[in-house]
């Protein structure tokens, strides 16, 4: 047999190296479920919910099975709900949120993501809403996630959202102090937020998308860190060559599942997410592939360097491999979801500066951060700004999912559980900046947004 | 269609007959297979059945395979022959 190698290096990288598919999530508009009584709307979501995603669990794990590949995640993404929520006149939209959460509970999937809102030049009544409900949407459900976006390179930044949102995640940490503020970790602020990203805190089905499409979210961090182990001492353009080796086949097996249970629901195929997705397992870390490159600890100098050439050679990679990519695509560095970052914040190798440096080139943002409990709304507010500035000037998206973990102070730890992993509270600069964040108003896009 | 059927383990004897009469019974046909011993100890096989005209569900065929390597103590995995092309062909 011609293919005997390829056949053992996939079952090496199943069973040793966690090859897995991290998400398929099922996007659903429900903009036909917009309804101006708030009860008969949640009905509709429900309805549609059940009806469309039906047979998402049930099919993923069929194909789990047939092709022996791990489908970890099954979600769902869906409409922005402030839309939804403006119709109806209602202040709070918690009664989304839970059905929702119903919806999700139902059918057995892990996520919901869409209790959304996107405001980068301004708020609709139905945006302000939204944005005011998530503490208490979050503390009273279990599979909802949030997102706001508040800036884009087009538009600028939202500022008094940036404001609010410093109250509103301080809140939503209060709200859930009894499971270490565990709402924050649901919960993510964007600027340049994608219409078609899988992976939670932030997947929602954006208006540009169809009635339901299928994206898939790949991983395997642990395959690309083996690959590298063997490659001691050799030039860095040859690792990055292995990587793009790895992630072309690593994609492929996301095209093909993600297409085969596209086909078996009768949605569209939407787009994969080349994404490496970090767990907290050990071998299965962003971490350790930075120091496979030759860092004695994630965090050290050479860190952006190194991740930059990561997120690239994934990228370029992947490209081929897929029909359509979109969401993400590149490295995810959640510090509290990467075995190799924890240890490295732990060890005070990793900090919040150095990750905001780090994300000016890879996929995301200031992620799965835990900080004191007491630190100021403004404080958060004032990160806030500075990554909606990166990703506004670059042209990328970025992100802050961060939690102020209630009554924790640094060198506590935050325990989340499962996916979200553990956290080591983080040391977070404190220099006052509430006169800057307390002017309000907004960003004025970068000169390169006027292409036209 | 056809099925990959990996066999890694410790070598015993009658791990063929154990695996091919479970093929046998559920009318899959072996097409391809390559078997080696390393150092004496270790047993691989790569195996290639076509299961077109198995007589039980696909998910029946895993099991048995599954309750086999349990029993034997070997690792057998059954995995369609597509994700393989999809990974390693453009």
């Amino acid at each position: 047999m011609a293919y005997n190698n390829n056949i053992l290096e996939t079952i090496d990288m199943i069973e040793k190296e966690n090859l897995d598919i991290r998400t398929l999530t099922l996007g659903i508009s429900l903009l036909d479920c917009i309804d101006s009584n708030i009860d008969r709307s949640c009905d509709k979501v429900y309805n549609k919910l059940t009806t469309v995603a039906k047979n998402l669990v049930p099919e993923a794990d069929r194909i789990e099975t047939e092709f022996g590949i791990p489908i970890v995640n099954k979600r769902l993404a869906v409409t922005p709900i402030s839309i939804l929520g403006s119709a109806t006149g209602e202040k709070n939209y918690l009664k989304f949120a839970k059905v929702l959460d119903k919806a999700a509970e139902d059918l057995n999937v892990d996520f919901v993501g869409g209790f959304s809102a996107i405001v980068p030049k301004g708020f609709s009544p139905g945006d302000l809403n939204l944005i005011n409900s998530i503490p208490e949407s979050l503390a009273n459900t279990n599979r909802v996630m949030s997102s706001i976006n508040l800036g884009t390179t087009k538009a600028g930044i939202n500022m008094d959202a940036v404001r609010l949102m410093g109250d509103i995640i301080k809140k939503t940490a209060y709200l859930t102090k009894d499971n270490d503020s565990i709402g924050c970790t649901k919960l993510v602020v964007f600027c340049n937020a994608v219409d078609d990203n899988p992976f939670m805190a932030g997947a929602f089905q954006g208006i540009t998308q169809p009635d339901t499409t299928l994206s898939v979210g790949v991983s395997g961090p642990g395959v690309v860190q083996e690959a590298l182990k063997k490659m001691q001492g050799e030039p860095i353009q040859d690792l990055a060559e292995e990587i793009k080796r790895i992630a072309f086949k690593i994609t492929r097996a996301g095209q093909l599942i993600g297409t085969r249970v596209a086909n078996r629901l009768n949605v569209n195929f939407g787009i994969i997410d080349l994404s490496l997705a970090p767990t907290p397992d050990i071998g299965d870390s962003v971490g350790r592939i930075l120091e496979e490159f030759g860092l004695e600890h994630t965090g050290g100098p050479g860190t952006t360097a190194c991740l930059a050439i990561l997120n690239d050679a994934v990228k370029k990679g992947g490209l081929m491999a897929a029909k359509s990519v979109g969401g993400l695509s590149g490295a995810f560095i959640p510090v509290s979801e990467d075995e190799g970052m924890i240890e490295a914040a732990s060890l005070g190798h990793l900090t919040i500066d150095k990750l905001e440096a780090m994300t000016a080139v890879c996929s995301v943002g200031i992620d799965m951060v835990a900080i004191p409990g007491d630190t100021e709304a403004s404080i958060i507010s004032g990160l806030i700004a500075d990554e909606a500035a990166i990703g506004m000037v670059n042209s990328k998206t970025t992100a802050v999912r961060i939690i102020p973990v209630y009554g924790k102070h640094e060198g506590d730890y935050a325990e989340f559980g499962g996916l979200l992993g553990r956290a080591p509270i983080m040391r977070i600069n404190n220099s006052d900046c509430k006169m800057f964040i307390n002017r309000g108003g907004f960003i004025p896009a970068p000169v390169h947004s006027f292409k036209n | 269609m056809k099925a990959i059927i990996t066999v890694l383990g410790r070598d015993k004897p009658g791990i063929i007959f154990h695996v091919s009469e479970i093929l046998y019974k559920v009318n899959a046909n072996i097409v391809d297979l390559d078997q080696t011993v390393l150092e004496d100890k270790f047993f691989s096989m790569i195996l290639v059945a076509d299961i077109d005209e198995i007589n039980c569900d696909y998910n029946d065929l895993k099991d048995k395979m599954d309750q086999l390597g349990k029993k034997i103590n070997l690792q057998i995995k059954v995995q369609q022959e597509d994700i393989f092309n999809a990974m390693y062909s453009v």
